[in-house]
């Protein structure tokens, strides 16, 4: 394990490492994430957010959690690289918002609660990004059929007078 | 993405850390859907002082395709004809980009031959990507010689690709644990012609435009974005690089052959539409050197990994001739059969043109992603436009946007 994951578990206990093909990773408790990522935009050196994303668990074999939040960090200056997971469930479906500490994570937020509907606490513009509006569904959860369950014919028609 | 509303509302409910009032002179503009400077479908709601841009609200998603849940459904070979569509002014790249990813993840080391092969090819990518990057400024502020100088070498790279695998436009040329085609002494012979004539277009290029009073004036100071802001707002790529960050996935996480290759990262520190446009003019130059010594140093041998890796479908002469070639091809062909993946996940990302392209992988086992998520670079460089925009004129508009290079079909997916 490396010395970053040795000096959080210093800190914080109770989290889980695992490596796989070099790439190191650590699963945290919710609750705790939001201190953990901070900690780590703080005091680790990683000032940037790469990516946000988020797994539906739903049918993989032997997983015992529904949603898998991962947040792929790095560092400009030491160029290390790590992967923050936590896991929800529903109904309960909230995490802290990273956007104080990473600007770059608004839009990538607002992306994983149009796809999966994982709410944001504290996020200042939480809406739909890529659907429509008017889309209730989350057409990334494994529950949803490839080919949609026909939103597509209630969408609003915009003529030219109305538009 | 909203239907049919001009979305006011949420303009005046946007930032209101920037201050922005809803005063009486205040008019809403709607850039897009179709507009000729986006270049693709995207819209963008413009509040305008006069001709100034007080605020930008970006609605994207016109062009959502579902790529990820498509990703899903598809194996990892099928996926590579809709990386082609992402980025489609660079498609080789995303093609090396997700089967890299494919290949972590299912720990396959490629062959040497196939290392630099597409070593080259991303390279090739990456030039007919800032060709039609950097003319497509020139041709928004009003440089039409300009592109048509950069749309004839993008000419010249697509004529190469084509004698490489047939198409074009989409490639879909990579393969898990090999290419498409081997490259030919045709191919070859082209992409040394192509090393040979192109510094000489480039000096033009530079020629028409590096002290060209009217693009200077239109570029250099707009939309500037400092090293802080490009670090925290998750840049990568050219445009962080224009503001002097020094990363490149190519140096900082070596793949393919680039720990091999002798290349420099180029960085400006100004970080307005300029500088990105003078790093993305610098990029051509050592991307073509990348290309010069990969070409020079292509190992021989094979391009795809071994039958017994029961990755790359066998040659012909083997499935015809061989046993072991007709069950290696069975059991790749066949619907229930396929190769195995461990149930792990992992994200690998590529230096894109445009900037770190990753995608995080999860596999279940069977030969379908079971996730395949994306992590676009224009996505992330277009949320950071409002920012940018702020304060300058509505002819900024396309300077920015241009110097960004935001490709829809990549923004959504």
């Amino acid at each position: 394990m490396t010395d970053t994951v040795e000096r959080l578990k210093e800190r914080f206990g109770e989290l889980e490492p695992s490596e796989f093909r070099g790439q190191t990773r650590i699963a945290v408790p919710r609750d705790l994430v939001f201190e953990v990522l901070s900690t780590l935009h703080a005091d680790f050196g990683f000032d940037m957010l790469v990516d946000i994303t988020c797994v539906d668990y739903l049918n993989f074999r032997d997983a015992t959690d529904r949603f898998g939040m991962v947040y792929a960090l790095a560092g400009t200056e030491s160029g290390e690289r790590l992967i923050v997971r936590t896991f929800l469930n529903e109904p309960d479906l909230h995490v802290p918002s990273v956007v104080p500490l990473w600007e770059g994570a608004n839009w990538l937020e607002r992306e994983v609660f149009d796809m999966f509907g994982i709410e944001f606490d504290g996020h200042p513009d939480l809406r739909r990004i890529l659907m429509p509006e008017e889309f209730t569904a989350f057409p990334l959860r494994k529950d949803y059929p490839l080919q949609g369950r026909g939103e597509r014919h209630n969408f609003p028609t915009i003529t030219r007078g109305s538009a | 993405m909203a239907h049919g509303t001009l979305g006011d509302e949420r303009l005046a409910a946007s930032d209101p850390a920037a201050g922005v009032r809803d005063e009486d002179y205040l008019w809403t503009l709607n850039f897009g859907p179709q507009h000729p400077a986006t270049h693709t479908t995207l819209r963008l709601l413009l509040k305008l002082d006069g001709e100034r841009v007080v605020d930008a609200v970006p609605d994207i998603g016109y062009l959502h395709s579902g790529f990820e849940k498509i990703g899903e459904k598809l194996d990892f070979n099928q996926y590579v004809t809709v990386t082609d569509r992402m980025n489609y002014i660079s498609p080789m790249a995303n093609n090396v980009a997700w089967h890299h990813a494919v290949e972590k993840l299912l720990g396959i080391e490629i062959t040497p031959r196939c290392v630099y092969v597409r070593t080259i090819i991303a390279e090739l990518a990456r030039i007919s990507d800032h060709l039609l990057s950097n003319g497509a400024v020139g041709l928004d502020v009003g440089a039409f010689t300009f592109f048509l100088y950069a749309f004839y070498q993008r000419e010249v790279i697509y004529d190469i690709f084509e004698t490489l695998c047939g198409a074009r436009f989409t490639n879909s040329y990579t393969r898990t644990g090999g290419v498409m085609h081997d490259m030919t002494p045709m191919v070859i012979e082209k992409i040394r012609n192509f090393v040979r004539t192109f510094p000489k277009t480039l000096d033009d290029m530079e020629r028409l435009l590096n002290r060209n009073r009217i693009f200077v004036d239109r570029t250099k100071g707009v939309g500037v974005l400092t090293k802080e802001e490009a670090i925290n707002r998750s840049c990568t790529g050219p445009v962080a690089r224009a503001s002097g960050v020094t990363r490149d996935v190519r140096k900082d996480d070596p793949y393919l052959a680039y720990a091999d290759l002798d290349f420099k990262v180029c960085c400006a520190t100004e970080g307005d539409c300029f500088a990105r446009y003078l790093v993305r003019m610098a990029e051509m130059r050592e991307s073509l050197r990348l290309v010069e010594q990969a070409v020079e140093n292509l190992p021989s041998g094979p391009v795809d990994v071994g039958m017994d890796e029961r990755i790359a479908l066998p040659t012909k002469e083997q499935v015809y001739n061989s046993i072991e070639g007709t069950i290696a091809h069975f059991e790749l062909v066949m619907s229930n059969r396929g190769f195995e993946t461990p149930e792990e996940e992992i994200y690998a990302a590529i230096e894109a043109p445009n900037g770190e392209l990753g995608f995080y992988l999860v596999g279940d086992g069977s030969a379908v992603a079971y996730r395949a998520r994306c992590r676009p670079p224009s996505y992330i460089h277009f949320a950071v436009f409002p920012h940018l925009i702020r304060g300058h004129t509505l002819s900024d508009v396309v300077a920015v946007l241009g110097s960004l290079n935001i490709i829809a079909a990549e923004l959504d997916r």
